[in-house]
Parts: structure tokens; sequence; C-alpha cells
């Protein structure tokens, strides 16, 4: 793509340095908000861009903004910055090297809910980001751009990072405040949501950092402007993270609507050693299986077109698949990544992930006959719809699509009479 | 006499200064990596003095190093060599490339090497799948990157903090 709007630094050299940001009206969005527009005036404009969450859920932006109630302070903005699912490093990507849209982003998000304090949860192998970006609010404290009575307004702001320490689950918006309060990382039963129950029970915003990151051009340019971008129901452009069984593997900036064709062949350069694309994961390990001919190649990636396939587009971490893969072999790395990720609060997720962590051992063992693949669908399908969180239902999906759809897989491995001990 | 808090006593100012006073146990996470970078490894003590500073109980601290993965309550190699075998990892090799640094270190995953530097571990995710093998090294206090790894660079990655370790070990000798 020959325009970005979220990877601009791949356009910009030096765009991770505060003066070449400011050169290319860096911090001019959030100058504008403060000075010149009322809070509600700038949830408006996010509404009306259809700005969408990009963390996974896809949920309205401007809408979540407009929930926090007025009656009850002080209000916090969290951003998410726990990248950890399989298969996604886009968030990585836009801290490390375009680190001030990034916080700008999150600096207008907290002047639209009258936030004066924001925290970026960063999981902890992210650490070099972590101690890099506390250099960048530094600057931007130096500057002017963050403390106490910003632009000579009223309005003041702090921001701080909060290091994560191995735990998929705190991407999960009510486990990282949990983490976040000094507590075990485990889901909240919602409701209440974290718009009027979050951080500190205050009313809190949770935001994906490249969601954040789309803002400044938002407020800049206008909400109609950004529908120059994408689909109706999905304006803008994603970062897709590209991995597995392809030849350019990445990042890759692309308006929604784009085509599995386009980002596998066009831009990744299709699958390596002239083997057969097999099928795609499009929301990492927390994907359905899409089994991959001719005509699926030119579905769009947008957040409605993959319902058809049971699937979605999550946070489009997109691991692709070819004919040297076994789906038993994948269906067992995905559960034992959920049975170690599984944080235990919920007891169809704390024991059905262990369970479909040890049958899918046998299976790949070659102990298992076919019943146990049946036994392996049958927990699987148990678990959904009752897990506390979306963790426990994502473990199943891969599960049950693998089976439905890959069944010769399974079969290629499995034993007549099942073997014990 | 609460070590920790003598010995750190504006860096713990620091920290508890993010967070509202009426909810400094927000501090316990960033805290444990104080500790941990003192000790490589979060002692019963240091346990004891994080709930003191956050007035927590010590079990509640405990809790907290149980359920996060970067955090040890036991002392391993001073460098943690950490492995992605994940989905997108092991589709680029990850598994391999495990066994074979593994054969040459001599040591299993979870193991030591005998001169204590190095432990092996085989982890999740780690966000770096489109440079795979990839490892991480936690040690000092720090979380260092290594992409697009071979076995070959990998082992001078190793050997390089070998040496490091040896030069500290000399210089205080």
């Amino acid at each position: 793509m020959s325009e970005y709007l979220i990877l601009r630094h791949r356009a910009i050299p030096g765009l991770e340095r505060l003066p070449v940001y400011l050169e290319h009206q860096g911090f001019a969005a959030f100058r504008k908000a403060v000075t010149e527009l009322q809070p509600a005036q700038v949830i408006q404009m996010v509404k009306d861009s259809g700005l969408r969450g990009r963390g996974g859920a896809g949920f309205p932006t401007g809408l979540k903004w407009s929930f926090l109630p007025n009656d009850l302070w002080p209000h916090y903005v969290v951003a998410n910055a726990d990248e950890s699912e399989p298969g996604t490093f886009k968030d990585r990507e836009i801290m490390e090297s375009n680190p001030f849209q990034f916080l700008e982003g999150l600096m207008i998000a907290s002047y639209a809910v009258q936030a004066n304090v924001a925290y970026i949860y960063i999981r902890g192998e992210y650490w070099h980001i972590a101690k890099w970006l506390d250099q960048k609010i530094a600057e931007l404290e130096q500057a002017g751009l963050l403390g106490e009575h910003l632009f000579g307004t009223d309005y003041s702001l702090r921001l701080y990072t909060h290091l994560g320490a191995g735990a998929y689950i705190c991407g999960e918006e009510t486990a990282l405040l949990e983490s976040l309060e000094g507590k075990l990382g485990q889901p909240r039963l919602r409701p209440p949501f974290p718009a009027t129950a979050g951080l500190y029970n205050r009313p809190t915003v949770v935001n994906n950092v490249e969601t954040l990151a789309n803002v400044p051009l938002i407020v800049l340019n206008g909400p109609a402007w950004y529908h120059n971008y994408g689909t109706d129901k999905s304006p803008g452009t994603k970062v897709f993270s590209l991995s597995g069984c392809v030849n350019q593997p990445g990042n890759y900036e692309l308006p929604f609507g784009v085509t599995f064709r386009q980002l596998i062949f066009e831009h990744g350069g299709g699958v390596p050693e002239g083997r057969t694309l097999k099928a795609v994961m499009t929301a990492g390990a927390s994907s359905v299986l899409i089994p991959m001919d001719e005509s699926v190649l030119d579905t769009p990636m947008d957040y409605e077109s993959l319902n058809k396939f049971g699937g979605s587009l999550g946070s489009a971490s997109v691991i692709v698949l070819d004919d040297s893969v076994n789906m038993a072999w994948l269906t067992q790395k995905t559960v034992n990544f959920f049975k170690h990720e599984s944080c235990g609060k919920c007891t169809p997720c704390r024991e059905g992930t262990y369970w479909m962590n040890r049958l899918a051992e046998r299976i790949m063992r070659g102990q298992a006959s076919l019943r146990e693949v049946d036994l392996l669908y049958q927990v699987a399908r148990q678990m959904q719809g009752k897990c506390l969180c979306a963790l426990g239902e994502f473990s199943t999906l891969a599960v049950v699509s693998s089976i439905d759809r890959f069944r010769a897989d399974f079969e290629a491995v499995v034993t007549k009479e099942p073997i014990y001990g | 006499m609460n070590t920790l808090l003598t010995k750190y006593a504006d860096e713990i100012r620091a920290i508890l200064a993010k967070y509202p006073p009426e909810h400094k146990r927000s501090a316990v996470m960033p805290l444990l990596y104080l500790a941990q970078r003192e000790a490589g490894y979060v002692t019963a003590q240091a346990m004891a003095e994080i709930a003191e500073i956050l007035e927590i109980s010590i079990t509640d601290v405990a809790s907290i190093v149980g359920f996060y993965t970067l955090y040890y309550d036991q002392p391993h190699g001073r460098y943690h060599i950490q492995v992605c075998t994940d989905l997108p990892c092991a589709l680029r090799g990850a598994e391999d490339f495990l066994k074979a640094l593994c054969q040459a270190l001599g040591i299993e995953v979870g193991q030591v090497t005998p001169d204590g530097l190095f432990t092996i571990e085989e982890v999740k995710c780690i966000g770096a799948c489109h440079r795979a093998p990839v490892f991480q090294v936690q040690g000092d206090g720090e979380i260092v990157f290594h992409e697009n790894q071979t076995l070959e660079t990998a082992l001078a990655v190793i050997e390089a903090l070998r040496q490091k370790a040896q030069q500290e070990k000399e210089g205080t000798a």
C-alpha cells in the first residue's frame, strides 16, 4: 500500500523521534482537541468515523467512550498493550516505530473522557518497549505536551506504563484491570462493564494500541476522510500480522476488505517451496480453521465477511497453513497453549483445556483411537457457551473446526485400539 | 528492617507515585521485578518486605509470583533462555531449533547449565512470530529479544553472556 495511516514510520524515516513527529503534524490533533473541542465533540468525531476496536472484538470505539457516566469520577483510560495472541506482533511495531502516534491517540482518548491519568499495560516480554515508552513520555513532559494545565487550559494529564509478567489472559480487559490493581489476572463477571466499574471501580476505557493510533488522524482530518479507507461497516485500515507457512511473514497495513488472495499471495509472496495452501487462521490461535480453495481466497477480510465460515477477524493475526501441516498436530499445539494460559477461575475452562490437552497429546503420541477424537470433540462442544470469558470459548475453536473439516488428518495419526499406560 | 525499602528508597517512591495512594497494591508487580533484579529470583524475605510496603498479606504477594510466568521463587540459571515454540514459531522450525540448542548445551528444557548461568525454557508466544526461530533472554533485570536465529547465532549470544559473566567474576576477584 502506498499510503500508511498507522505504520507511517515506513514512509517517514525517524518518525519515532519527537522533532520528526512534530514536523509531520504531530500533536496537532491533541492540541486541537484540548484547545478547540469539547470532550463530547471529540467522542462524536470518533463515533462518526466508524472506528472499531482493533484488539479483536471490533466494538465501535466512540460508542465505548460515550458509555462513561459523568456523575462518577475520576475516569481512567488504559491502553491494552498486552499483545499476546499467537501470531500477533502489530502493536509491537507501532510502539517501537511510531510510538508518538499511539501516545497521542491515548492522550486524545483521555481528554475525550476527561481522564487525568492513563495507564499503558504492556506485556512483560515487551520490557524494552516499556522502557522506550517511558523515555518518550518523559520527552513529552519536557515539551509541555503532558503534565499540568496543558496549553494554558485546566486540563492535566499523566501517562504511566505498567508491565505485565507473562499471562495471556491479561489481554482480556477485566483481567487486565485486575492485574493493574495488583491482583491475579483473572476476568471479572460482567456486567458491570469497565465503562461504569473499571479500574479501582471507576469508569474506565480500555482500548487496544492500534485502535488508539487511529485517533489522531481522525481528529485532524475529520470522520468523513476516514471513510475513504476500508469498507462501509469497517472503515479504515488494519495492520495484518502474517505468519506461518508464507514466504514473506510480517505486518501489512491494508484497507479492510482486502482478500485472502491479495494478503497471502500479492503481499506475503505465497506459500513456500511450491506447497499448497491448506487453511488459514485469521485470529491467531483463537480461530476456526478456514479451509482454503480458489473460491474462499477472494473473500474480503473485514469484521462481517468471515462470519459465514464461523470465523472472526479478531486482531487479524493471519496464520497461514500449507499441506505439510497436520491439523491434529495443530490442534494439540493450540490446546496446549490455552491449557497453559487458562487462568483457573472458571471450571469449564480450567478442566476443559486440561482434558483437551491430555486427549490431544494422546492422539499425537499415536495412543488414541478415533473414539478419543470424538471425545475431544465432545469436551470442546461442552465447554462452548459456558466459560466466564472468551479464552475458554477460543480454546475450542481450532479443535471443533479441525475435527469437522480435517478429520482425515486425525485418522492418519490414531490407532485402531487405544494404548494405555 | 526492610532492606528493599532501605536500599531502593527513591526507586520505590517513584513506583508508588504512579498509583493512587489508596491503591498502592497496584505496585506489587513492579516491586516484584525490582526484587527479582536484586536477587535473580524473588526471595521469601523480599515477598515479606513487599507485603509490608504495600500493606497486604505475604500470601497475596506469593499468589502473584505463582500466577505470572516471568516471576521465579526459586534460584535458576542467571539467564533464562526462553525459546518460543508456539504454533507460528513451530511452523518455522522452532521445535527443531530448541532441540538442537538443548543438545549443544547438554541440558534439557528446565535444566541449568553446570556453570549455573543458563536455564533453557520453552515458552508461549512472545510476539515475534515473523522472525522465528526466536528466543528471549531474561536476566539481570532485563529481557532481550533475539530474532531470526540459527543454532550458530544463538550459541554466539550465549557465549557472549558467558564471557560477560566471566569478566565480572575476574573483575571482582
